[in-house]
């Protein structure tokens, strides 16, 4: 780990201002995405501003009728919060899924959003990486690629996003609410996270000493209808192949309104309007949810390893609305269970 | 500053470069209901705290990155993998680690169970293991086998003696909702 001086800070203003102005200075928060790539020589801070004693812990109603998710409430305290688990258990699936619980007793929910790729050559400092060192190339296109995007992705960079939280906030359309030296602004979710372009390094819009205070969850929160489905190579604490979070609300046996989110295929969580409005109206029914995941993967692009997780992603998008749809009585949310009846 | 301990830099962590004077801060630890007044250098990781400079080595290190556990121990009551952050970050904070579990001479029921069960080989995840079934026990949110089985997940075992670390749980869990189990 490089050297760095550390200072802990109180208020929003204070850390705001702490904040020298180049791309030597880092908030901390769980640390647990930051501490590591630190000690991997990835991220080589010169200033470490430690947030976890700013107010920002609260979740609280919003006066639209939705919830406030503060940047620092944990992602265990959030998952199992009480209007979490009433309102939202979309989102509550989706954190308990990712993961081991003392990682998400440490996790923000700022910090959450704000993780990085796991693409190995990203974590291998001997490879070439765009993200890493912009004009370097990109090891992953060519190489074992087996845990990489297929929508979205550029000559530069191929990585996902790792997130199973920003799956579902991305399905709720939640709201970032940020501050910096320049003040406050709010960015949808579907904004907060960008494709790689031609600047890997660049994950989100975020601008350089902005500091996430809280995510905002809008009024709607598909409590009926809602699944989280997500598909990796061990049953427990792994990152997703693919994850699928659905969401409906349903008329009788049509759809009146449908959200589908996908992660582990592209650079930030993967939503597809289009095949949502194909949904609507129709009736709710396997046949239908076929089509619309054609759509959603129709430019899908696979790489040499990665293949799978077209066929993959078109399967869990199925099976997911096909539960949201069934879901009779809320599920105890204490953790992550899958349907072992459904088979992929 | 009676009932504290202060140990001002009595080794130099594993791989790290003797600190100048000015780098280092000072940190309150309250560990197993000691306070220890250390001063460190801000990269100093919770782990490395414990084991490097406070010799309480019953937390282990295996990966380092968050990803096995076996550093696990109960921060505010809360478990928590302490290689994935700063000792810095936690001055003040009720620390507990696996040598403070037990009361004088009894062990902690979860020890005993372990030793009961037989549910170690080589023992190097069994610290980790045990924090981590004592916060999930705190938590509550263990309602069933299947349950146990994924709220410990964050726990790995090389040696792979996972079904006997879960029926070792499961008892305890068992008794403390029926004490007549015992
Ligand atoms: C072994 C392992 C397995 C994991 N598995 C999963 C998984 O399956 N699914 C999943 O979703 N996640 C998984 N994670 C990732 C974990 O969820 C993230 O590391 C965590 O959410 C990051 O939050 P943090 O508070 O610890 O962030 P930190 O590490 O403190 O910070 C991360 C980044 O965010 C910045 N930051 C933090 N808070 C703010 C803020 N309020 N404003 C501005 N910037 C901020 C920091 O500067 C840093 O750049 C795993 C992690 C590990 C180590
Ligand atoms: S996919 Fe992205 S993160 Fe991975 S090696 Fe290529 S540029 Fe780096
Ligand atoms: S040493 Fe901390 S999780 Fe492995
Ligand atoms: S007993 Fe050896 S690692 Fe678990």
């Amino acid at each position: 780990m490089n050297r760095f001086s550390y200072t802990k800070t109180h208020t929003l203003e204070e850390a705001i201002h702490e904040v020298i102005p180049n791309d030597g200075t880092k908030f901390i928060a769980g640390g647990t995405n930051l501490i590591d790539l630190m000690r991997a020589n990835i991220e080589r801070p010169d200033h470490l501003i430690d947030i976890t004693h700013l107010d920002l812990h609260q979740i609280e109603e919003t006066e639209q009728g939705g919830l406030r998710l503060g940047a620092l409430a944990k992602n265990s305290d959030t998952a199992y919060h009480e209007l979490v688990q009433k309102r939202y258990p979309l989102l509550a699936k989706a954190i308990l899924a990712g993961a081991s619980p003392q990682l998400r007793n440490m996790a923000t929910n700022g910090g959450n959003l704000l993780q990085r790729t796991r693409c190995y050559y990203f974590y291998d400092t001997a490879t070439p990486c765009n993200k890493r060192i912009p004009g370097q190339g990109c090891s992953a296109i060519h190489g074992y690629n087996r845990i990489h995007a297929i929508l979205g992705t550029s000559d530069y960079c191929i990585a996902t996003h790792p997130s199973d939280m920003c799956v579902a906030l991305a399905a709720l359309d939640a709201i970032v609410n940020v501050k910096g030296r320049e003040g406050e602004r709010t960015i949808a979710f579907n904004d907060f996270h960008r494709l790689p372009d031609d600047a890997a390094h660049i994950d989100s819009t975020l601008r350089q000493g902005e500091l996430i205070t809280s995510i905002e969850l809008p009024a709607k929160g598909f409590e009926k209808h809602y699944q989280y489905v997500k598909v990796r190579d061990r049953r427990s604490y792994a990152f997703a192949l693919v994850s699928v979070a659905a969401a409906l609300n349903l008329d009788g046996d049509s759809i009146a309104e449908a959200r589908i989110a996908l992660g582990g295929v592209a650079h930030k969580p993967w939503r597809d309007v289009e095949a949502e409005t194909f949904l609507q109206g129709k009736v709710a029914e396997p046949e239908n949810f076929e089509k619309a995941a054609e759509m959603i993967l129709k430019e899908a692009k696979g790489y040499k390893y990665n293949m799978f997780k077209i066929e993959l992603a078109k399967r869990a998008i199925v099976r997911a609305l096909t539960e949201a749809r069934d879901l009779q009585t809320p599920e105890p949310l204490n953790c992550y269970t899958y349907n072992r009846h459904h088979q992929l | 500053m009676e009932n504290i301990a202060e140990i001002k830099q009595p080794g130099i962590a594993q791989g790290q470069q003797p600190a100048s004077e000015g780098q280092l801060l000072p940190v309150q630890l309250n560990i197993n209901g000691k306070n220890y007044l250390l001063h460190l250098e801000p990269w100093t990781s919770l782990l490395d705290a414990l084991r490097e400079y406070l010799d309480l080595t019953g937390t282990k290190k295996g990966c380092d990155h968050g990803q096995c556990g076996a550093c696990t121990i109960l921060a505010d009551g809360k478990r928590i993998n302490s290689c994935l952050t700063l000792a810095v970050m936690y001055d003040g904070i009720p620390l507990t680690t696996i040598e403070g579990v037990a009361e004088g001479d009894t062990l902690h029921p979860l020890q005993q169970a372990f030793i009961d069960h037989d549910a170690f080989q080589c023992g190097y995840c069994t610290p980790g293991q045990i924090c981590s079934a004592i916060g999930m026990m705190k938590e509550g949110r263990a309602q069933s086998s299947n349950d146990i089985h994924e709220l410990m997940s964050g726990n790995l075992c090389r040696c792979g003696a996972y079904s006997n670390i879960h029926d070792a749980i499961e008892q305890v869990m068992e008794e403390n909702i029926n004490p007549e189990k015992k």
